[in-house]
């Protein structure tokens, strides 16, 4: 908008326009961060309650190995799993953006059929296909009556399939929308300057698609490191998470302060991955507009 | 000369949709050869054949003496300079034309001086880091142009690259892309639906319609020479006329036209045995005068007839008119707005009209 059409229109009514979305901001995300930031520098007494007050010593416990270790190992799984997610996911999103017009919107479809049931639900079906006599190994036994059934679920094998299963939708739909807009007439004129297949792949497609898996990448690798649910269900707790950490500082240890600071560090984490990767995003944008 | 490019009996069927029909055809190396048809006719579709986008559904394609039919794009010798440009958003000026010469491994310290001299032959020197976006439409058709030619193709394939013009810049571009065929030589096949375009830039035009190429001829054959109905009507305008043979002499024929003019040509013009013909006739070609009565016409003027003028209709240097001819036949034609000493015409006015044989094509019934 140009500041001559912006003047007209009064400035108090633009910003009225915004109360409700600024009040729902302040209310459940500004508040809620102050006062995790503000519980994190507190004590608790032996009871749980937390105790105001100015310390470090949450901090200092979140920079024991243990911690590291299990910070360390979260980063490993989702990285891990954001991995998994763009060689399985930019195949198919390649596929549906490119398919004809009428299928897209039926192939995307497909994509989210699964958010129609609970998650919950979604991830019991996983235990009952990996348990030991589930049907994965019902099916092993079929084929090959003499072999030793799989031993998957409570594995971190598990643990990832969960998480692939869970966030591959995320990775599909930025990486389908950046390929959608991708011109085809910029892929034949590579083809037409000499590029094989492998190199229109490396040297267009990739780089003209980067948005949308910056994106998808956002998407999945953020909430995959909190992810508490399926690290429980399908790793059995056996292979604590971060956010099976924090977790249990809330509801079970009752060290709220010392859950506050582990959350806070997880945001600075994220703050800077999600800084990262809106530079990369706003770059390509900003050459491919 | 030999064939650069040759279809043999090339026909593309896309579903039930016959885009391509049967087309043989020989494009001389070096030569500008434009390809000219409405918007469907498959000339595009031509064109992706020698490109290698497409593969015929019948017959071949050789480039240069050699079957490049199942050749892919990466393979075949030729370039193309697409509508959209399809410039590379996320590379720079430099970097775009330099991407057929990265692919083709050319060493660096070449491949930069490649790209310099293609920026220079399209004056866009100065300009190598520069994105796509932040140029204007026709620096970006010229980068799209030194990107297909740095690669030293043996043809170079237009698609219609200047309809997203202004008519200004379409017309420099014109002399500038003939200028550089010209300049280094290479054979051009141009595809465009624009009649003024084909006829400033090309060698020969071939006039595509439904899939076949209807007439192949330089400019001034296709447009003096019109072989079928449609080449005379798609190209120029053209006074059509269905003619019925009346009498045939020694050497010529007396025809009747739509609306009853009846008109004299030589017998050498009217197809062999046949009753009626196509008579095409430019309107520039129509001598009008106010002036001459019909006894003071040159010798040449065969026919000459009288005609009242229905309609006048300003064009700046020229006058459009509706001639209505005693006989009932309505004839458009062109005159030149000359100085106050010449004739000058109004709706209403009685003229004197002459044709001359040479001028009137006769084009077979179909």
């Amino acid at each position: 908008m140009t500041p001559a059409t912006d003047r007209r229109t009064p400035r108090w009514r633009a910003r009225l326009l915004l109360a409700p979305m600024v009040a729902w901001l302040v209310l459940f995300v500004v508040a809620p961060t102050a006062i995790l930031f503000v519980y994190s520098f507190c004590e608790r007494d032996e009871v749980g309650r937390v105790v105001f007050s100015f310390t470090l010593e949450n901090y200092r416990r979140v920079a024991d190995p243990v911690y590291l270790r299990i910070f360390n190992r979260s980063i490993g799984y989702a990285g891990l799993t954001t991995l998994i997610c763009i060689g399985v996911g930019y195949p198919v999103a390649y596929c549906i953006g490119r398919a004809r017009e009428a299928w897209r919107q039926r192939l995307l479809l497909l994509v989210m059929v699964p958010f129609w049931t609970s998650f919950l639900i979604r991830t019991y079906a996983w235990i009952t296909i990996l348990k030991q006599e589930g049907l994965l190994n019902g099916l092993v036994h079929q084929f090959a009556p003499g072999a030793a059934p799989f031993e998957l679920l409570y594995t971190p094998t598990a643990v990832v399939i969960g998480l692939v299963y869970a966030y591959l939708p995320f990775m599909i739909l930025p990486i389908y929308g950046s390929v959608e807009k991708l011109d085809g007439a910029l892929i034949e004129a590579a083809y037409d300057l000499g590029a094989g297949p492998l190199r229109v792949f490396s040297s267009v497609i990739i780089p003209l698609t980067l948005p949308g898996i910056a994106a998808g990448t956002l998407l999945v690798f953020v909430p995959a490191v909190g992810m508490f649910a399926i690290t429980d269900l399908m790793g059995g707790a056996r292979v604590p998470l971060i956010g099976n950490v924090i977790q249990n500082q809330f509801l079970q240890a009752r060290d709220w302060p010392f859950g506050a600071a582990l959350g806070a560090v997880f945001m600075g984490l994220f703050a800077v991955t999600y800084w990262l990767m809106l530079r990369l995003g706003a770059r390509e944008e900003e050459t491919a507009a | 000369m030999s064939a650069m490019v040759e279809l043999r009996g090339v026909t593309k069927r896309f579903g039930g949709f016959t885009a391509v029909n049967d087309v043989s055809q020989q494009i001389v190396g070096g030569e500008f050869l434009t390809l000219l048809g409405p918007s469907g006719c498959g000339k595009t579709t031509l064109l992706r054949l020698i490109a290698g986008f497409e593969t015929p559904t019948a017959g071949s394609v050789w480039i240069d003496g050699e079957d490049v039919t199942h050749l892919p794009p990466y393979r075949r010798p030729v370039n193309q300079v697409f509508q959209s440009y399809a410039l590379f958003p996320h590379l720079t000026v430099a970097e775009n034309v330099g991407f057929g010469l990265r692919m083709k491994q050319v060493g660096k310290a070449e491949a930069a001086a490649r790209v310099g001299e293609a920026l220079a032959l399209v004056s866009l020197t100065g300009l190598e880091t520069r994105r796509p976006h932040q140029l204007s439409g026709g620096q970006r058709q010229r980068v799209a142009l030194a990107r297909a030619l740095v690669c030293r193709p043996k043809v170079l394939l237009l698609d219609e690259p200047l309809s997203a013009l202004d008519a200004k810049l379409r017309r420099a571009m014109q002399l500038e892309l003939k200028r550089l065929q010209r300049q280094l030589g290479i054979t051009f096949v141009f595809v465009t639906h624009d009649q003024e375009e084909a006829l400033t830039m090309s060698d020969r035009i071939a006039i595509v319609n439904d899939g076949r190429i209807e007439q192949l001829g330089t400019a001034h054959e296709i447009y003096h020479r019109p072989a079928t109905r449609f080449a005379a009507d798609f190209v120029g305008e053209a006074n059509l006329l269905e003619a019925r043979l009346l009498l045939q002499d020694a050497d010529c024929v007396h025809v009747a036209v739509t609306g009853g003019l009846e008109l004299t040509l030589p017998l050498a013009a009217w197809p062999a045995g046949a009753s009626v013909a196509l008579i095409a006739m430019r309107p520039e070609k129509v001598h009008v005068s106010k002036l001459k009565s019909p006894a003071d016409f040159p010798a040449g003027a065969a026919n000459i007839f009288e005609a009242r003028i229905e309609e006048e209709i300003f064009q700046g240097a020229t006058d459009f008119l509706v001639l209505l001819t005693a006989a009932g036949t309505r004839l458009s034609a062109v005159v030149a707005n000359e100085s106050a000493l010449g004739d000058i015409f109004h709706a209403g006015d009685r003229v004197s009209c002459g044709l001359h044989a040479d001028d009137l094509v006769i084009v077979p019934a179909e």
